[in-house]
């Protein structure tokens, strides 16, 4: 298995953008339901600013965690909202998290993945149940965890943590929403997915497609 | 099939709309070089004073920027349309209003607005400018009494501002002025119906399903659902419903003073605004309540969302005080 580069990352971060761009008119309509319909703009507005700053830099000259530090900045000045902040605290500590590695063995992208959902919980203080991403974010990272100790390949890894993801955002149709906007639906937001939940599927979808 | 709207491109409007609003208003309002989502009152911001910075998505206008100004805040940070700005602006606005004497952040009780306020005010603690906040949280149907700190931020915001505005434009200590905002925000109540839905520029859709013969009462400024919805009302009915919600959380005394707000969600005309004012002033003129002041129109909008909200600000003497300080902004004027 070769390791994975900055270079990887970027095409990463490229597949991500176009995932969620496909994806935008149908995270809009289920933010829509029980939200204010602009989800999937915020995420396309995201993920396309990461986009466009990633392009001009000289992919050989820099490490990973520089890569993610660009990409965390360039989603929260585009974004604000609440996925700003969430993403960007998710991608600067996985930055961290990986800081002076010039490639990612297998472990590390584990590692990125833990520290990225870690963020995201301490940022909007979310936990398992209450309707929102970490209810994908949280089963995906430890299905991964759990299946890289089990001496699984990284792609099968990702497999794993792709397929908890899916699982864990339907989940989210029989949860009473506690945090963020919908939270003020108590019973009437029963039945609906999170959307934050719903993308962060197409996200963990397009990682697993372009890293594993 | 897509709304009607007056626009170039979707994902340029709110900056379009900032040029706009900037070349109508160079001599209450600027932009912060460099930052163009950081709107800065002309005269105001000064050494000594608590800075006031609000904020908020775009899509409320007047709300945020139209109250910067000589009395009122001193910058609005901007952001896309109902979402929150992101750091940085916040951030460039706290920098250009600070006086040394402290810097107040006050914004609607939302998920993304408290995540980004609280990043910049940790950027800006680097700065070395002590940064506080008071969130906005007058919308009674948004969630239970007892759950004060849940609600969202409405148009009563319009009153929480103004109070602190003038207690930080009277030059009071940051302790005073954290004060004075978290009371206006303790005593201010409002209540919404939504009758028709807006729609995004970028999505231009409506961003709700509601009956052509049905109206939700409670529901937020972001088309956020309420707590019932029924069939269209009078203007008279409607206007019980909010205060009897109202009035049961203020519960005024006879010879308290108040001040009113009703208020536009976008499409609403005055002729509808000024029938429900009618009948807010019968039913606190029959429990003897007085009407300090009054405001009618457009403070709080929702893109062109039909509906309207009432506000009740419960004054004493020193919120009546920093309701009659005289304040000077792009949108608004008092005293």
């Amino acid at each position: 298995m070769t390791a994975i580069d900055t270079a990887r990352l970027k095409h990463m971060f490229d597949a991500i953008a176009v995932a969620i761009e496909a994806d935008k008119d149908r995270l809009c309509q289920l933010d829509g339901v029980i939200g204010d319909a602009d989800h999937g703009i915020a995420m396309a507005l995201g993920f396309g600013a990461v986009r466009d700053a990633l392009e001009p830099l000289d992919l050989a000259a820099i490490e990973p965690t520089a890569l993610l530090n660009t990409a965390a900045k360039s989603f929260l000045n585009a974004v604000g909202a609440s996925s700003g902040p969430l993403y960007a605290t998710a991608l600067m500590r996985g930055a961290a998290a990986i800081k002076g590695k010039a490639a990612l063995a297998d472990a590390d992208v584990i590692a990125l993945f833990q520290a990225m959902t870690q963020g995201i919980k301490d940022r909007g203080k979310a936990e398992i149940g209450e309707k929102t991403m970490i209810d994908a974010w949280q089963p995906a990272a430890q299905a991964a965890a759990t299946a890289h100790a089990a001496g699984k390949s990284l792609a099968e890894s990702l497999d794993a943590a792709f397929a908890a993801a899916e699982r864990g955002a339907e989940a989210t149709k029989d949860m009473i929403a506690a945090k963020g906007r919908s939270s003020r639906l108590g019973e009437r937001s029963l039945g609906h997915i999170d959307p934050g939940a719903a993308s962060a599927v197409t996200v963990i979808g397009a990682m697993k497609s372009s890293l594993g | 099939m897509q709304t009607k709207k007056i626009i170039n491109d979707g994902n340029r409007s709110v900056d379009e709309m900032l040029e706009g609003i900037l070349a109508a208003h160079p001599r209450h309002l600027r932009s912060v070089d460099g930052s163009p989502r950081s709107i800065v009152a002309r005269d105001g911001p000064r050494p000594g004073k608590v800075g006031l910075v609000i904020g908020g998505g775009s899509g409320h206008e007047p709300t945020f920027l139209g109250f910067v100004g000589k009395g009122l805040a001193d910058a609005a940070a901007i952001g896309n349309v109902f979402a929150s700005p992101p750091p940085d602006p916040i951030l460039e606005c706290a920098k250009a209003v600070s006086g040394g004497a402290g810097v107040l952040f006050m914004y609607g009780n939302y998920a993304g607005d408290v995540m980004n306020f609280d990043m910049a005010a940790e950027m800006a603690a680097m700065d070395d400018i002590e940064v506080r906040t008071v969130l906005t949280t007058d919308d009674v149907a948004s969630a239970p009494r007892d759950q004060r700190d849940k609600r969202r931020g409405v148009a009563g915001n319009f009153f929480i501002f103004k109070a602190a505005g003038a207690a930080c434009d009277r030059m009071l200590s940051f302790d005073e002025c954290e004060r004075i905002a978290r009371k206006a925000n303790g005593h201010t109540f409002t209540m919404g119906v939504a009758l028709s839905p807006c729609s995004l520029p970028q999505t231009r859709r409506p961003n709700f399903e509601i009956g052509a013969d049905e109206m939700e009462i409670g529901m937020g400024i972001h088309g956020e659902p309420g707590i019932a919805r029924g069939k269209l009302k009078t203007a008279d009915e409607i206007t019980d419903e909010m205060l009897d919600r109202i009035l049961a959380e203020m519960a005024p005394s006879r010879g308290d003073k108040v001040a009113v707000l009703v208020n536009s969600l976008g499409s609403t005309p005055l002729m509808e605004l000024y029938i429900m004012n009618r009948h807010v002033k019968q039913r606190l003129d029959d429990i003897g309540v007085a009407i300090h002041a009054t405001w009618v129109g457009n403070y709080c909008t929702s893109l062109e969302m039909a509906g309207a909200s009432v506000t009740l600000e419960h004054l004493d003497g020193e919120l009546q005080t920093m309701l009659d300080h005289p304040c000077d902004c792009a949108m608004f004027r008092a005293g």
